[in-house]
């Protein structure tokens, strides 16, 4: 048997309030695709960062061909062969082809100034051997389509002859013929001897091009080996694992009066035909892979963005919502995914973020009373079993769970009818899940109707009345919740029939 | 390579042709050669700062401090000048970017090392530099017959039908042209204006990057700091006020954007002599010179939108990927 | 975990908040300064501490003062106005006009702000609906602005305004409290309430730390930009009233370079130039700091540009300590 080329063993890495990574051992063969499988937040993206050295792991060792080595920096991973190829290309879109490929390592002339003649002819050559002749080196990145930029980052990953490449799922944005031409490369980089870590939610590629395993969960390894010898529903189950009903709450369903009405709404790039109704005292699941345009449904709900057609309405009432603050006056709040960058502001207090859409209600005549701040904060972060040491403290300094808290906090401070929650969950703690799951069912049984938009199954599952699954910007179906597998919604959401026949 | 760039560039250079066609309508001796040439000699130092200044921005920084310091430079040149006469003039000539450095280095470094916004910290430097011009002067101007003849002189020679200024000014622009696109330090400046997070990755240190910039913007200074004291045969502590918003504007209307990252060695030029010929039209054609300073705001304006409009993100693409992947 | 969830249950309003501890003692830093160059200035010169002195000195700051303070808004909340100098010129300029046609001290007052108005909605249309960065916008519209007085005033100058105008800028309320004096004072006062003490303050705090954020949680940012940016003009025409009214005449180079001076102002009170932290009161201590060394620098004669290097390296100096002094500790850890 071949020596791994890359081998992890005991890696810890954690966060203030998160343990992204426990434990984690792994090797890396050359000549092997290693496909990393898990859901959103099980730390598959804290690995990536580890390994090209964003991250110092606080635990556990990086071994290159049985050497140990230490990542101090991203240029350190480079320099020893390991790079990685992101979701979202990490690439300069002003610079040429050739300037991205070559960037940290450019050939020079006799001057020390670049040998732009010598990188051209290099860059052409590389793509052309990869069979990417078609793209010009001299294009500037930015006017190159995604599946191009892709070969552009491949091309840099040959270029500097690395021997360990990552694939961040290099195929959520592509075509079925970009993807296809994506694995003839792939291939190519086996041959070469090349040590591959590909990251993916779609099982059919995983199948069709993986050698080898890992399924990762709330940041350890769950199980790996060899994809030859393990059944896809195999794979499902150790990647949605923990039993269901083990931390999700029980509670009475009862659908009520519809609340929310979204007929045909529709935008120009974006999404398409979205049809339903939400009542109160009902959750509606939107599950769907990520870039399924769930996320952009919600904002143009929330009068974010504009639409092109259809039109929602509350309580039958036809809405003209061209701003958050029209939306959450109607009553409609939104608890957005990115937390720190739209949900929380975290310079600032506690009690000023759960105040600031409040303020009207708190304040008299547009001037601040603190004292009605600081007692609506504490009603509704009790409610939601905060940790924090006061109410002044910056919500920057608290855990993600917590942000999350007050992100909750601050809408139903505003009493809502309708709260829509995009990964409610995402990257925070299981004590701050339980509570956020928990408090979810205390809503709806106050009448309260919910969206919650996740990835992850299990929420889905347990959490939801209904699914609506959707796939590419359109609705592929709205499951009721019951006697559904997991296998079913999961192949609706990746499409697995319909790829198949085509 | 960079083909909308480039179409910008093309699209003022037809608008500059344009100006000058429209001119020459009116006053056919515009456009006749040598006043071309003493157009170009008169947007000469324009240019070169231009140039510095865009390097500055290319880094998510600005440098407000560079007409104090051309003022600066330009004034202890002058004072050595006037109380050395047998110093020569060409040892003049390298002392004054080397001491421009100097002040721009002082810039970078307090960009660097302590994190200070730029804005902030040429705003400071703006004011002090321009404090010290008076200071070491004794609040005195130093004059045509205070300097010697060759230091005069030397940028008015006369060579191919060009004054020396001009060929400074053509010098420094294709340095700059080699700086910026065949040497590491070029890519690094492009790169961390558009994405410091992928330059860190990498590899590039961004402090150091911007430091080396201000050094740049620095150097140039220095340089006009004895160029204009030549040209105009005068050194004040009022040399070139208020000249680095024209720096600026220049700049703009060329298409550097404020955000950084974008912008040639092309676009400075050109918006520089397009400021220039404005400056130059407005007399021949018989508009009060009064109105130059209306027409440049509006032209940054216009530039301004018009950058804002190519640099503009396209939304996310569900829908079109799906239809693709069907 | 019961005892965690009794512990919540108690989460205090306050704890002693370091960084409330260390904002005051910024701004008593800066008040330090302040007390310390007035006394220097009283030993330096014997004609400081006389009351009429005193009173001159404040004429020097207050006109620039009162643009700090909306400035300091618009900075909190994360754009900047270059063109408050040229809004002054243009005022000015537009006054001037109105006096050509006999317009009488209530017009060319309403004239004044009225366009110092107009001009702050100008900028403010051009950042908020078209989307474009404000520093240079607002390059441009100095150039506009100040241009249109050169266009309308070449090498002329407006002159002749009448006598009830000249209170304005020359008029004492009381003994040697000057108009302009109490005016800032009163705007001070009523910037102090407004940034500090309603809830359009506290939504500028917000825009300026995460704007994202802010609109996510429903603040119309766009709008409260736009308010500043009118708020801005506002206060420039105001300053031209003032400036107009003291200097009795009106030139296109009027107030010339000042916008570097209020931005001083405004930074060297310890706002932060990046947005979502700053005070009135540090901005007001700031205006006294650089117009006790203007004034008391002038009795020594010292001329206003050397003034400027100590107000320069005031600025980088007073900027610098904190991260020097943070730089440090974060060695000693």
């Amino acid at each position: 048997m071949t020596q791994p080329k890359l081998t992890l063993s005991g890696l810890s890495k954690s966060f203030p309030g998160v343990r992204a990574l426990h434990d984690v051992s792994l090797e890396l063969y050359p000549g092997e695709v290693t496909a990393l499988i898990g859901e959103n937040g099980a730390g598959k993206s804290t690995l990536v960062k580890v390994l090209t050295g964003i991250y110092p792991p606080d635990e556990g060792q990086i071994m290159l061909d049985g050497k140990p080595i230490v990542l101090g920096s991203a240029h350190r991973a480079f320099e020893l062969g390991i790079t990685a190829i992101h979701q979202e290309t990490v690439l300069f879109d002003d610079l040429s082809v050739a300037e991205n490929i070559y960037l940290g390592h450019t050939p020079r002339t006799r001057f020390k100034t670049i040998d732009w003649q010598k990188m051209r002819a290099d860059a052409r050559v590389l793509l052309k051997d990869m069979g990417a002749g078609h793209i010009d080196a001299d294009t500037r990145l930015r006017d190159l389509a995604i599946a191009n930029k892709h070969l552009v980052a491949v091309a840099r990953a040959m270029s500097i002859d690395a021997e360990v490449v990552i694939m961040d799922e290099p195929t959520a944005a592509l075509s079925y013929k970009e993807i296809e031409d994506l694995f003839a490369l792939l291939e190519l980089l086996k041959q070469d001897g090349k040590a591959v870590l590909f990251i993916s939610h779609k099982f059919e590629e995983i199948y069709r091009i993986a050698d080898r395993f890992a399924v990762f969960r709330d940041g350890e390894m769950v199980g790996k080996g060899l994809i030859k010898e393990t059944s896809q529903s195999d794979v499902i189950r150790m990647m949605v694992g923990r039993s269901v009903d083990h931390i999700f709450p029980e509670r009475q369903k009862s659908a009520g009066v519809p609340v929310l009405e979204v007929s045909d709404l529709s935008h120009p790039t974006e999404f398409d035909g979205i049809n339903f109704t939400l009542h109160a005292g009902e959750i509606l699941g939107f599950y769907g892979l990520v870039g399924a345009g769930r996320s952009e449904i919600m904002q143009a709900i929330f009068g974010l963005t504009k639409t092109s057609r259809g039109s929602v309405a509350l309580d039958g009432k036809v809405l003209s919502v061209a701003s958050p603050a029209d939306a959450i006056e109607a009553g409609i709040v939104y608890v957005p995914e990115e937390r720190g960058k739209q949900g929380v502001v975290v310079d600032l207090p506690i009690f000023q973020n759960v105040a600031l859409p409040s303020l009207k209600k708190t304040g008299r005549n547009g001037f601040l009373a603190l004292a009605n701040e600081f007692a609506l904060t504490r009603q509704y972060t009790e409610r939601l079993d905060l940790r924090a040491a006061s109410l002044s403290q910056n919500a920057g300094t608290l855990s993600g769970g917590n942000q999350q808290k007050i992100v909750i906090a601050k809408w139903l401070a505003t009493q809502p009818r309708v709260i829509i929650l995009d990964e409610p969950t995402k990257g925070i703690d299981i004590g701050s899940k339980a509570a956020v799951h928990a408090f979810m069912a205390e809503l709806v049984a106050e009448g309260l109707a919910v969206i919650m938009v996740s990835s992850e199954l299990p929420e889905i599952m347990g959490m939801s009345d209904r699914i609506v699954v959707m796939r590419a910007g359109r609705m592929v179906e709205v499951l009721e919740n019951k006697d559904l597998t997991a296998d079913r919604v999961v192949r609706l959401a990746i499409g697995a029939h319909d790829e198949a026949a085509a | 390579m960079t083909r909308l760039l480039r179409a910008r560039e093309t699209w003022l250079a037809l608008a500059i042709i344009a100006l000058l066609a429209a001119i020459s309508l009116r006053a056919p001796n515009f456009t006749r050669p040598d006043n071309l040439a003493s157009i170009f000699n008169d947007t000469a130092i324009l240019m070169i700062l231009a140039l510095g200044q865009m390097v500055v921005i290319l880094t998510r920084s600005i440098d407000l401090s560079i007409a104090a310091n051309v003022a600066l430079s330009g004034m202890v040149i002058a004072l050595v000048n006037q109380a050395y006469p047998g110093v020569p003039v060409p040892l003049l000539i390298v002392a004054a970017p080397l001491l421009g450095l100097a002040f721009g280095a002082i810039n970078g470094f307090l960009v660097w090392r302590l994190d200070i916004p730029s804005i902030v910290v040429t705003l400071g430097t703006l004011t002090i530099y321009r404090g010290l011009t008076f200071l070491i002067a004794g609040g005195q101007w130093v004059n045509a017959d205070e300097m010697t003849a060759d230091f005069i002189a030397i940028t008015r020679i006369t060579l191919l039908g060009l004054p020396l200024l001009s060929w400074v000014a053509l010098l420094v622009a294709v340095s700059f042209y080699v700086v910026m696109t065949r040497t590491p330090i070029g890519r690094s400046i492009y790169a961390i204006g558009v994405n410091p997070t992928a330059s860190v990755y990498a590899g590039i240190d961004l402090g150091r990057t911007k430091f080396i910039a201000f050094c740049i913007s620095g150097v140039v200074a220095g340089l006009c700091g004895y160029l204009w004291v030549s040209k105009f045969v005068i050194a004040s502590s009022e040399t070139a006020i208020g000249y680095e918003l024209q720096v600026i504007a220049a700049c703009v209307i060329g298409g550097v954007s404020i955000a950084g990252g974008v912008g040639t060695v092309g676009s400075a030029v050109l918006g520089a002599i397009f400021l220039g010929v404005i400056g130059r039209a407005l007399p021949v054609i018989g508009v009060s010179p009064f109105w130059q300073m209306a027409i440049s705001g509006t032209a940054i304006i216009i530039a301004v939108v018009l950058n804002a409009r190519t640099e503009r993100k396209k939304g996310r693409i569900i829908l079109k990927r799906a239809e693709g992947a069907a | 975990m019961n005892e965690q969830r009794h512990a919540t249950r108690n989460i205090p309003d306050r704890l002693d908040n370091p960084l409330r501890a260390a904002l005051l003692s910024w701004q008593a830093l800066l008040l330090a300064v302040a007390i310390a160059i007035f006394i220097a200035n009283s030993l330096a010169s014997s004609y400081f501490l006389s009351p009429w002195s005193l009173s001159d000195a404040t004429f020097n700051f207050t006109e620039k003062a009162l643009i700090a303070l909306a400035m300091a808004l618009l900075i909190i909340a994360g754009e900047i106005d270059l063109s408050v100098a040229a809004i002054i010129a243009l005022a000015s300029t537009m006054m001037g006009l109105a006096l050509q046609f006999g317009a009488g001290t209530p017009v060319l007052v309403a004239v004044g702000i009225g366009t110092g108005l107009l001009c702050g909605a100008f900028n403010g249309a051009l950042v908020t609906r078209l989307g474009l960065p404000s520093i240079v916008v607002t390059i441009g519209t100095m150039s506009l602005f100040r241009g249109i007085s050169f266009i309308v005033l070449g090498d002329r100058a407006f002159k002749g305004y009448p006598a009830s105008f000249a209170f304005f800028g020359q008029g004492y309320v009381y003994w040697v409290v000057s108009f302009e004096f109490v005016l800032f004072l009163a705007m001070a006062l009523i910037y102090f309430v407004l940034l500090h003490r309603t809830s359009f303050g506290r939504r500028v705090f917000t825009i300026g730390n995460n704007a994202v954020a802010a609109q996510f949680s429903g603040v119309r940012v766009e709008r409260i930009k736009f308010l500043l940016f009118c708020l801005t003009g506002v206060m420039s025409g105001i300053a031209a009233v003032l400036l107009t009214s003291r200097l009795g005449s009106t030139r296109p180079s009027i107030a010339q370079g000042w916008e570097l001076d209020v931005i001083t102002m405004v930074v060297l009170g310890g706002v932060s130039i990046l947005g979502g932290a700053g005070s009135i009161t540090g901005v007001v201590i700031a205006a006294f700091i650089m117009g006790l060394v203007t004034f008391g620098m002038g009795l020594l004669n010292v001329p206003g540009i050397v003034q400027s290097i100590f107000i320069g390296m005031l600025l980088i100096v007073v900027i610098a300590l904190p991260i020097v002094v943070g730089k440090l500790r974060g060695f000693r850890k």
